[in-house]
């Protein structure tokens, strides 16, 4: 408990300095855009914003790429409550009662309870992620290669059990993303793999060129080919954001299980904060009307309150597999893993030990953050509501234009703008094909790191694969892998799983 | 025998002909064995899982009906073409084109083209106001990244500024 304190204190006291703070605000400022924004996620944005953390520091810089994902799920919910679109894939949910709130005229306790909930788990998550960080370190150490390659495979089985669409297709995605990532200089032999004599193609694929490429180019090109829907935006009628007494009882008991859930479900490989959303919202739709309460679908707060409390806390505590173990467990922390080896902080267990004040710091700025973030949204909620008229016709040669110029400068080559071009053509290809991108990405950070281990487990084996389920641990993460995918082949777990992501 | 589900089936014939393009190139390499893995053995390994993966997927989309038999649907060649296009002649304003003596000719010029071009994209076009766009575009890019972030960019045609 003692150590809690000292290491929160030494993270406020990197969190605090002026520098800091300013990029906690940029961070901030950017999420909460790009959830307002349709059509911008915030795995293209942190995408598009990597090249220029360059020259920050790597606290800074890490700070600010935290504040864009959690300040989305902020952000994510005011497009949804007014516009009945999606801000961000977590919000998902928020717009089945939120706009019927909206429509009832009833838009500000909807943005309140949203804000307050977001706030609340916000805490909640940060204060978990703290006290969970150092006893899973040490567990970590524990770990040889075998572990490790398990834990992958844990970790991608998890995400695809966990996301939506077909099982089949998300485990081929995963397979493609680890063949990707697999191009270029093998740090083994010395042998360029699959670089077809490129010179750029040996240092491999650059995952911010595929990102952009798929994320954020398939994206617009899919949404350009709907033509642009009669978007209501209810703007003029955000008044009084002030909840009722009554509003206020229903909505705490919904913000206190979405962060049970969300905390929890963050944390799952897999998980994070869209998950943590979709099961909140089924759970609050299980429990009791209370008498003379609206039905959900109709504008409850519950419905609004707890899936933005669990995507939040989901988004916080899905740093924890990546803070301690190294081990991404959604794509956009997968960016985060990015974004950490290019300021030579290779993520792991030793992180915390080596780069305390780096750790710690992160830390404690997401609280900082979340309290900026409820400023930024409810009293200032105007602005963005404005933001919400700028037409999608502006939007989008800015998002490409930003595109371009954060993969030119990624290397100042133009061979990455060449890249970003191919990909784009193959993420609108995936599009079309129903199949989903975020397993690729996870797949080809985890490619090469998953062939070393293995390589290695190997080696100490004398070539004997039964080292992977002779060693305890070992055995126990890849039973765990098996007995997720067992379970979701279960006919009637099957059912409700494709039923849980078709909500109506 | 018919195509039960359009959209799986060539995800799946994607997957196997990826898959078999990863194995046989691994194959190439040295595969070495388990206790000394060479650069060909975990590609090779996933190569196969993968094709195998994709012709699972193709022959599941034979056999298990849908409702609507799950077609693909029309390409949106307008914004396919010029988003690629914009990006593409983006690159060229950066870089140049040496192979036909095309010098770089710099972030303004850039922009405005990629502007235009990307714009062709929407339904509606009007010059006059995409115009405005690039130009706010160019200035805020030229404060925000050359100036604030000192990314590095030829920001005007080399042949004016040398």
């Amino acid at each position: 408990m003692m150590d809690l304190i000292n290491n929160l204190s030494l993270g406020f006291g990197v969190a605090f300095t002026a520098q800091n703070l300013m990029y906690a605000f940029v961070g901030c400022l950017l999420g909460t855009l790009i959830g307002v924004l349709p059509g911008v996620g915030p795995i293209a944005t942190i995408a598009m914003l990597l090249p220029a953390t360059y020259a920050l520091p790597p606290v800074a810089a890490l700070i600010m790429l935290a504040g864009i994902y959690y300040g989305a799920q902020y952000g994510g919910s005011t497009t949804a409550i007014l516009v009945n679109l999606p801000g961000e894939s977590s919000s998902v949910v928020t717009v089945i009662d939120g706009y019927q709130m909206a429509r009832q005229g009833r838009a500000g306790p909807a943005l309140a309870a949203a804000g307050i909930g977001s706030f609340f788990a916000g805490c909640v998550g940060t204060l978990i992620l703290a006290a969970f960080a150092a006893p899973l370190t040490e567990v970590a150490f524990k770990f040889g290669p075998a572990e490790y390659f398990s834990l992958m495979v844990l970790g991608l089985i998890g995400a695809v059990v966990l996301a939506s669409g077909s099982l089949l297709k998300a485990v081929a995605m995963i397979v493609l993303g680890l063949l990707l990532g697999l191009v270029g200089t093998d740090v083994n032999s010395g042998v360029a793999r699959f670089s077809f004599d490129i010179p750029e193609l040996t240092d491999g694929i650059g995952f911010i060129t595929i990102a952009m490429g798929v994320f954020g180019y398939g994206e617009i090109i899919a949404n350009l080919s709907h033509s642009e829907d009669k978007r209501e935006v209810f703007t003029g009628k955000v008044k009084n954001i002030y909840p009722t007494a009554r509003d206020l009882k229903l909505m705490f008991p919904a913000i206190l299980r979405g962060t049970t859930i969300g905390s929890i479900l963050g944390i799952l490989p897999g998980g994070g904060a869209l998950l943590a959303a979709f099961a909140a919202y089924t759970i609050e739709k299980k429990t009791k009307l209370k008498p003379g309460e609206v039905p959900f679908g109709k504008g409850n707060i519950r419905g609004v309150a707890a899936p933005e409390s669990a995507n939040n806390a989901g988004s916080q505590t899905s740093f924890i597999p990546l803070l301690t173990l190294g081990i991404p467990p959604n794509a956009v922390m997968a960016l985060m893993v990015g974004a950490m080896t290019i300021h030579n902080i290779q993520p792991g267990p030793q992180v915390m030990t080596s780069n305390p004040e780096l750790f710690w710091g992160l830390i404690a700025s997401m609280w900082i953050g979340n309290l900026m973030l409820i400023v930024l949204n409810l009293p200032l909620i105007g602005m963005w509501i404005k933001l919400l008229t700028v037409p999608y016709r502006w939007l989008f040669p800015s998002i490409v234009l930003f595109c371009a110029i954060g993969v030119y400068s990624t290397n100042n080559n133009t061979f990455d703008i060449w890249m970003v071009a191919i990909f784009g053509v193959i993420g609108y290809g995936f599009i079309k094909l129903g199949v989903e991108p975020a397993p690729l990405l996870l797949g080809f950070i985890l490619g090469p790191m998953m062939e070393e281990n293995l390589r290695r487990a190997l080696l100490l084996s004398r070539g004997d694969w039964s080292v992977l389920v002779t060693r305890p641990l070992s055995a126990g993460l890849l039973a765990a892998a098996a007995l997720l995918l067992v379970i979701v082949m279960l006919p009637a777990i099957k059912n409700k799983r494709e039923e849980a992501f078709v909500e109506d | 025998m018919n195509i039960k589900s359009q959209k799986d089936f060539f995800s799946g014939l994607m997957f196997t002909a990826v898959g078999v393009g990863f194995a046989w190139g691994a194959a190439n390499y040295n595969v070495g064995n388990g206790a000394r893995m060479g650069p060909g053995y975990f590609p090779l390994m996933l190569g196969i899982v993968l094709a195998l993966l994709g012709g699972l997927i193709m022959f599941k989309a034979l056999v298990v009906e849908t409702e609507d038999g799950e077609k693909i649907g029309k390409w949106a060649w307008k914004p396919l073409v010029y988003i690629i296009s914009a990006n593409l002649l983006f690159g060229i304003m950066i870089g140049g084109l040496p192979s036909i003596g095309l010098p770089p000719m710099g972030l303004v010029a850039g922009i405005f083209a990629l502007t235009i071009i990307a714009s062709l994209a929407g339904e509606t076009f009007k010059l006059k106001e995409v115009l405005v766009l690039a130009a706010v575009l160019a200035v805020g890019s030229y404060l925000a990244f050359v100036m604030l972030l000192k990314l590095q960019f030829p920001v005007w045609p080399t042949f004016i500024v040398g």
